[in-house]
């Protein structure tokens, strides 16, 4: 980093955020070794920009005592100072080639995952399916990724349509998630928090509106979470959510909506069985309140042009009923 | 291609200068009018022509940017829609890499390597003139696709499949394609005719170590012209193919790969920045020694560094994928090779210094951007090394970070040595100065307000934020930053303004220049400002690597040319010997109606495959007419 903008760069890490998405902000074992890499090289580019830009002001400043025309003697000291200056290139590139190769190695550590999930990356939202054990205990959910802190987790990153990227700064590297191909992405948290990802490879329309949560808990919190997604969606029992599911089977959301424990088995939209306890809904757009699913339900296209979901019409009635019964979908 | 045989040709031999000068005028000029000005194939006419093209492009590129800088001053803002902003920053890449930064590049190498050689036109001038046609019906098309709300929008990368038949409809991703194929083809004709010229046009005696350094980078990156273009044609066309006949090279469904077209996009994506950048070490290594008062230092380390570049450019493609997910050797690899490249960057820097540090630097316009290039230049250079690193370029690659990270090595490394070109070569090319005044103020401008802008994008994309989002979130850190990017970008808008402004009043009445204003040594100022259409009254004879060397007295010459049509002396390829007298080309209407016929089978092209069956008819009848000879006795034998 450049010496004048560091009061910036002060400025913005001080003010902090609880939901980071921030290379300079890394809880992952990946990320910590990635940043620490990234501050030495900075440091070595900032020192050598310095003596650049020095050389260059000492070069430039009028001197006396100096002839304009080349004599041999100056030629020759010109010589040896380029030829000096280039082995030292040669030599710095050589050291940050060899600290880029090690930080490589210790990203790749291996050894076995403790949780793998597969990652389906689309058209624009992230698709999380858990089938680590048990089959019959398959469960997805979308936009929101639960791990336990300190294990190791590996991720099957695929894509359903064109190309996006898994990126959350804070815990590891980006990897590419490619139609035809699968990659394998393994990432550790070493703190409890929630750590902001996003879409980092253009994707269309809406790749601005693409991110995704990783929520890092500690093994008793995600062994809870756990269950509860294991299990089926809660039967409503307030009038108005009943009606709601009444909605929801009735108009087309079922078609592409997915409800466990319900009929709902719709597969291209995100799986809404546990959709109210997620913190945001539309990958990261919205907090999920009563109040935002209205207002997705009622009109998507304004609120993310673009994105798959058509705006289905609804009465006022019928409208509050279904944002009722998301709301209790916990 | 013939030897004199004649002796009763009328040759310049024995002439006087006035006399001399007024059969070339006759013979080199073009007719008046708007048919002469149409079918000229004088290299300076359509130089300037594709140097004033390109830099409307800039000028259009730029208020894109400004539109972009607008939509993301604050969050979640919605001055442009998502669709209208994917084709803007489609727009803003492609326009600036294809119409802009290697059109100009190439059309400073069709003014000036046939001045700086000593030659009177360019080698197959009417390619030249072709070439120009095509290059602005590209642009146009392009542009129209905007204008109609139907440009392509899918990144000037075009990733498949994202711009493949299932998810980019219409005729979007068909335009980008046929845009690259119109601009490709245009600059592949450049390359070959600037290739030809420096081998085979030189001026007797300008052997391969007295070649001026820029005609050295135009050589190096007309070769990396002529070996990255095909890629990028394949790739277009097979897109175009994919998209129209249902070809399925991309589609990985039925066997077809999408990582084939990062490889074949790259292998031409990376050695392009290289044939804008080349050109820019050219024009540094000339404008330089002008104002320090000596010679360049290391002419032949510079050269070096120079071909060295170009070759080892085609060997690291792999690093714009390095989170594709390729095997770890291979990346390794591609890491060091990305890294090894800054050696010949750093010498061609340490020379530049090594020359200003032996020398007396006057510090004039000029000189003033190509002080700003080298602190510029090398912050892109060393963030060019941190995205060679793997592991470095996975937590910053398709960030902001990149985003600052090649405006750098592009606006830094390549647009402020061009506006230096400009400020340097303005009097060559108007016979008139551009003013001091106005100098400095854009210099000020245009470098505080590049580093208000560019740099803190740096952080931006350390802090987190992705490129070619059309909005961010409130709840990120990134308001405040991008707020400040987009108002400093005002100030770099501003510092252009004031460069054009002063382009355009010292055209009109700027001071004159009188024929050698910096006391430069390469031959384009051993004949008048602006040349005339024959450039040289008599081809010069170089005995040094500084051509016009102050110590000198006249400049040698040599004599033997017909003035009753357009001859050429053709030299051999490392010492200059002469060889032959050839004729040129006169001038000629086929060119433009040849460009037309191409334009329309391209664009008919995207709507049908017969449109290459039929449409080759009339480009076939065009080039007829072209080639048609009408040669003299000499030229049949």
């Amino acid at each position: 980093m450049k010496l004048r903008c560091l009061p910036l760069a002060l400025l913005i890490m001080l003010s902090g955020c609880s939901t980071a998405q921030s290379v300079l902000h890394a809880h992952g074992e990946a990320a910590i070794a990635l940043k620490n890499l990234i501050i030495f090289i900075a440091w070595v580019a900032a020192i050598i920009w310095l003596a650049v830009v020095g050389f260059l002001t000492f070069a430039l400043v009028p001197r006396r005592n100096h002839s304009a025309g080349p004599d041999n003697r100056s030629e020759r000291t010109m010589t040896i100072a380029v030829a000096t200056a280039t082995a030292a290139t040669a030599l710095i590139i050589g050291i940050l080639t060899v600290a880029s190769f090690y930080t490589t190695r210790a990203l790749n550590s291996g050894g076995n995952a403790d949780v793998t999930v597969v990652v389906r990356a689309q058209q624009w939202w992230w698709q999380f399916i858990y089938a680590d054990h048990d089959q019959t205990q398959i469960f997805q959910t979308a936009n929101e990724l639960h791990i336990p802190v300190g294990k190791t987790i590996r991720l099957r990153l695929q894509a359903v349509d064109v190309i996006h990227s898994f990126w959350v700064p804070s815990l590891a590297g980006k990897l590419d998630l490619i139609p035809g191909r699968e990659n394998t992405l393994t990432l550790r948290a070493e703190r409890p928090g929630i750590y902001r990802g996003q879409c980092a490879e253009f994707c269309g329309l809406q790749h601005g509106h693409m991110a995704f949560a990783v929520i890092a808990e500690d093994d008793a919190d995600y062994q809870r979470w756990l269950a509860r997604q294991r299990l089926d969606a809660a039967t409503p029992t307030e009038a108005e959510a009943i009606a709601g599911q009444g909605v929801f089977l009735a108009k087309q959301c079922a078609a592409c909506h997915a409800i466990r424990g319900t009929s709902a088995s719709g597969s291209t939209g995100p799986d809404l069985t546990h959709v109210a306890g997620r913190r945001t809904i539309a990958a990261g757009l919205l907090e999920t309140t009563r109040g935002s699913f209205a207002a997705w339900i009622a009109d998507p296209q304004t609120l993310k042009p673009g994105n798959n979901m058509p705006m289905v019409p609804l009465t006022t009635d019928e409208l509050r009923q279904l944002s009722a019964y998301m709301e209790s979908l916990r | 291609m013939k030897k004199d045989q004649a002796s009763a040709v009328p040759a310049d031999t024995g002439l006087a200068d006035a006399e001399v000068e007024r059969q070339l005028t006759t013979i080199w000029g073009s007719r008046p009018g708007f048919w002469g000005a149409v079918a000229s194939v004088d290299h300076k006419v359509i130089a300037r022509r594709y140097i004033v093209t390109a830099f409307i492009f800039l000028i259009l590129g730029g208020l894109l940017a400004l539109a972009m800088r607008l939509q993301l001053a604050q969050p979640e803002a919605r001055f442009i829609s998502p669709d209208r902003y994917n084709q803007i920053f489609t727009m803003h890449g492609s326009n600036m890499m294809f119409l802009f930064a290697v059109p100009v590049m190439e059309a400073i190498g069709v003014y000036f390597v046939p001045l700086m050689v000593g030659t009177r036109n360019i080698a197959f001038p009417r390619l030249n003139a072709f070439s120009y046609w095509v290059f602005l019906f590209g642009g146009v098309l392009l542009w129209l696709s905007f204008a109609l709300d139907t440009a392509p929008d899918v990144g000037w990368f075009a990733y498949v499949p994202l711009s493949g038949p299932e998810y980019s409809a219409g005729k979007r991703a068909d335009i980008w394609a046929q845009m690259i194929t119109f601009t490709e083809l245009s600059a592949l004709a450049v390359a070959v005719e600037i290739v030809v010229t420096v081998f085979k046009q030189r001026a007797p005696g300008m052997s391969l170590d007295r070649i001026p350094v820029l005609v050295w980078a135009m050589l190096v990156m007309s070769f990396l012209v002529i070996m990255a273009m095909p890629a990028i044609m394949f790739a277009s066309s097979t897109l175009i193919l994919d998209r129209l006949v249902g070809t399925q090279f991309y589609n990985p469904a039925e066997g077809g790969d999408a990582l084939l077209w990062q490889h074949l996009f790259w292998f031409f994506g990376h050695p392009e920045v290289y044939i804008i950048f080349l050109p820019a070490v050219g024009m540094v290594s000339t404008i330089l020694p002008a104002f320090v008062g000596r010679p360049l230092f290391g002419y032949l380390p510079l050269v070096m560094a120079m071909i060295a570049t170009g070759v080892l450019s085609f060997g690291l493609w792999v690093h714009h994928m390095f989170t594709v997910g390729l095997p770890r050797l291979g990346e390794s690899f591609f890491t060091a090779s990305s890294m090894a490249i800054s050696i010949p960057a750093g010498i061609q820097i340490f020379c530049w210094l090594a020359t200003m540090w032996a020398g007396r630097p006057v510090f004039r316009t000029p000189l003033l951007f190509v002080i700003g290039f080298i602190a510029t230049f090398v912050i892109g250079g060393l963030t060019g090394v941190m995205v060679a690193s793997v592991p470095f370029d996975t937590q910053v690659h398709d960030t902001y970070f990149v985003v600052a990270h090649f405006h750098y090595v592009l606006i830094g490394g390549a647009v402020f040595p061009l506006i230096a070109a400009i400020y340097y070569w303005f009097p060559k090319m108007t016979g008139r100065m551009m003013s001091e005044r106005l100098g400095r103020w854009a210099f000020w401008l245009i470098f505080i307000g590049f580093h208000l802008t560019f740099f803190p994008m740096h952080l931006l994309g350390l802090l987190g934020m992705p490129r070619r989002v059309y909005t961010y979130q409130p709840e990120l850190p990134w308001a405040g930053l991008n707020l400040f990017i987009s108002l400093s970008a005002v100030l770099l808008a501003l510092g252009f303004l004031v460069f054009f402004v002063d382009v355009v009043r010292s055209w009109r009445n700027g001071l004159p220049a009188g024929p050698n204003p910096w006391k430069a040594t390469t031959l384009e100022w051993a004949t008048s400002s602006p040349p005339p259409s024959y450039n040289f009254r008599r081809i010069p004879v170089v005995d040094a690597r500084e051509a016009l060397s102050p110590n000198d007295g006249e400049l040698a010459v040599a004599s033997g040319l017909r003035t009753d049509r357009r001859e050429l002396l053709v030299t051999s390829v490392v010492e200059a010997l002469p060889e032959a007298r050839e004729s040129s080309p006169r001038d000629s209407v086929w060119p433009l109606w040849a460009a037309i016929a191409t334009a329309v089978m391209l664009i008919w092209s995207m709507f049908s495959p017969w449109a290459v069956v039929w449409g080759s008819i009339p480009i076939a009848v065009t080039l007829i007419g072209w080639f048609w000879p009408k040669g003299s006795p000499e030229d049949e034998s």
